[in-house]
């Protein structure tokens, strides 16, 4: 074979070479096949646990400590729901879990999308600078202000509302501003200009041209805060300390504490409480990968 | 700001003042990003500024307040518990971030061929990423579980006796690195992305260059890539020293301690024993050690990423 080095920029195409069809065929088979096994391969590693979480929770008791596993039982035993849901008051995390989750979307998705046009959009005295001090803070862990803020809270007498919870997100986060400024930037801004002719106002421009073209992009950040706010743990954990006002990600941890054997049911209850996020994302499953884009991961 | 106001220049209407386009882009500006600079000033700068002051008393946040000094910072210093929160969350953070680069990276490319059920390939793999805090926790937990767990049930089906996981001091964290790379589907997206973004004219140019299918990996997707890596591990970084739910859920830092991460450590000396300056400093401690190890790679992705547009050196 003939050594290909990028330092002979002249040298002939790969198609020179003297192997027959044939072989070149029969090797463009075994790599196709070959990556269809690793890739079969890694997705049954991938998505053996949410199916194995799955068996589990239908599970009669007897077989969950069966070696090999048992994938599919013999009878399903729906009672692990049951007990499961009416261990602990469910319905009420879940309620709580959704208040939140939407108050703090609608705050995100309002506060963000105006701080990133004012980045965007206005050139004003001094905004270069601030907006490389908000990329600085993304760097600062949450843990930093979390005694003074737990301390400012408690002083409040808020700790144990969900204040604590929904205040910051209404007052937005350098990721969402970075990620919609990102965005906003890529519609040209002579679309600003026509309107300002026209005597239309900035907050004419952000809400009646910016947010109806931004639709994309704030779906996105709306889905992330979704899963964002569902999923939180460390807040309420700090915050909340009254089970009746506990979000799921604290009310399965609670479960996890007080029914530690029950496995089958642990697993029936963190199934339900993923059930929401697996349907968001199976609706929305493009936007979730164009928020990858929009981020601007291009540098 | 230049605020030029002409007052009253038009009877008969009521009080105006008037600006000049700048002064009044400004205005509008401020008013604009007035809800992060809320934020900023109100809970991240006042907040830092007092977590520092706390840092320098000894307070259970109830009692008042004993100013102490740097005794916190010193007792830090000298605390083996400290160190070794310490190694345990670098270690889980540089096992874990290159792994998840490379893992990420090769179901990225094969996603990147022409395959057949494309959009199954894209749930199998993405899917787990959606999947993420207690519910990753208590499922992982029982996955790695030693007796009946899916792991060495699968290990034992190929004839290898698996590990006691979090039940073992060396294993523990590895448990967790195994769990971080389940998600790797987020930033696999992220590479697919990239993947894509990468103009087809670049690899005919280097085939006709004769480059091999290697060589256009190295030469080409690579580099074109180094800009998608450096802001994924940049922000992996900041994420897994961070690591908390895991160790506080499944382990409680434990078995001796093989699992006490930083944040677990600071959890337990503020919520726990009421230790609120020790917390403090703690947590500045996490801070500087975040900024030393993001400060490194920034000044090292000069050497290594590659920007369109750039003459390579």
């Amino acid at each position: 074979m003939i050594e290909h080095g990028k330092a002979y920029p002249s040298y002939p195409a790969r198609r020179g070479t003297d192997w027959p069809l044939v072989v070149t065929k029969i090797t463009a088979i075994i790599g196709r096949i070959l990556l269809y096994v690793v890739l079969a391969t890694g997705g049954i590693l991938f998505i053996m646990p949410l199916l194995w979480m799955i068996s589990t929770s239908v599970k009669p008791d007897h077989l969950i400590y069966n070696i090999p596993i048992v994938w599919i039982p013999p009878e399903l035993d729906w009672q692990n729901y049951v007990n499961g849901w009416t261990a602990l008051p469910f319905p009420r995390f879940y309620a709580n879990t959704i208040f939140v989750t939407i108050v703090n979307i609608i705050g995100l998705v309002l506060s963000s999308s105006l701080v990133a046009f004012g980045f965007a959009r206005i050139r004003f005295w001094g905004r270069d600078v601030i907006f490389l001090i908000l990329l600085a803070t993304m760097m600062l862990p949450s843990q930093v202000t979390l005694i003074p803020l737990y301390l400012f809270w408690s002083k409040l007498g808020l700790v144990n509302t969900y204040w604590p919870l929904i205040v910051p997100q209404w007052l937005t986060n350098a990721y969402n501003v970075f990620l919609l400024r990102q965005f906003f930037m890529t519609i040209n801004l002579e679309l600003d200009d026509a309107a300002r002719i026209d005597g239309a106002g900035w907050f004419t421009i952000y809400s009646r041209i910016l947010m109806p073209l931004s639709k994309p992009a704030l779906g996105v950040i709306a889905i992330q805060a979704f899963a964002w706010n569902w999923n939180n743990f460390f807040d309420p954990l700090i915050y909340l300390n009254e089970p009746k006002k506990y979000t799921i990600a604290i009310g399965l941890r609670l479960f996890q504490t007080t029914q530690s054997q029950q496995i089958a049911e642990t697993m029936a209850m963190t199934l339900v409480a993923l059930i929401p996020v697996l349907i968001v994302f199976y609706i929305a499953q493009a936007r979730f990968i164009q928020g990858v884009v929009i981020t601007g991961v291009k540098g | 700001m230049a605020v030029q106001s002409k007052r009253g220049d038009r009877p008969g209407r009521p009080r105006r003042f008037y600006l000049s386009p700048q002064a009044r882009d400004n205005i509008a500006g401020f008013l604009f990003i007035s809800p992060w600079l809320i934020h900023f000033l109100g809970l991240i700068a006042f907040a830092m500024i007092f977590s520092f002051g706390i840092s320098l008393t000894k307070t259970d946040l109830l009692t008042g307040f004993t100013f102490v000094g740097f005794d916190n910072y010193v007792r830090m210093w000298n605390d083996p518990l400290f160190w070794k929160s310490f190694r345990v969350t670098a270690y889980y953070t540089f096992v874990l971030v290159p792994a998840n680069v490379v893992v990420a990276l090769a179901i990225a490319i094969l996603m990147n061929q022409k395959v057949a059920f494309i959009g199954l390939w894209r749930v199998v793999y993405y899917l787990p990423s959606v999947v993420s805090g207690v519910a990753v926790a208590l499922l992982w937990g029982y996955v790695l579980n030693p007796r009946f767990g899916l792991l060495n049930a699968g290990l034992a089906a190929i004839g290898i006796e698996g590990p006691r996981w979090l039940y073992s001091e060396e294993w523990a964290v590895p448990g967790f690195i195994l769990m971080g790379l389940w998600g790797a589907g987020g930033a696999m997206i992220l590479y697919l992305a990239g993947l894509q973004g990468i103009p087809t004219s670049l690899y005919e140019a280097a085939e006709i260059d004769g480059a091999n299918s290697w060589h256009r990996f190295w030469n080409v997707t690579i580099p074109l890539l180094t800009p998608t890596i450096y802001f994924n591990v940049l922000i992996s970084i900041i994420a897994s020293f961070q690591v908390f739910t895991q160790a506080y859920i499944l382990t409680s830092g434990g078995p001796n301690n093989a699992t006490l991460t930083q944040v677990l450590y600071l959890y337990r000396k503020g919520f726990q024993d009421f230790q609120f300056g020790y917390a403090s400093a703690l947590a500045w401690a996490l801070f500087l050690i975040i900024l030393v190890f993001t400060v490194l790679v920034v000044r090292t992705s000069e050497s290594w990423v590659y920007y369109e547009g750039e003459l390579r050196k």
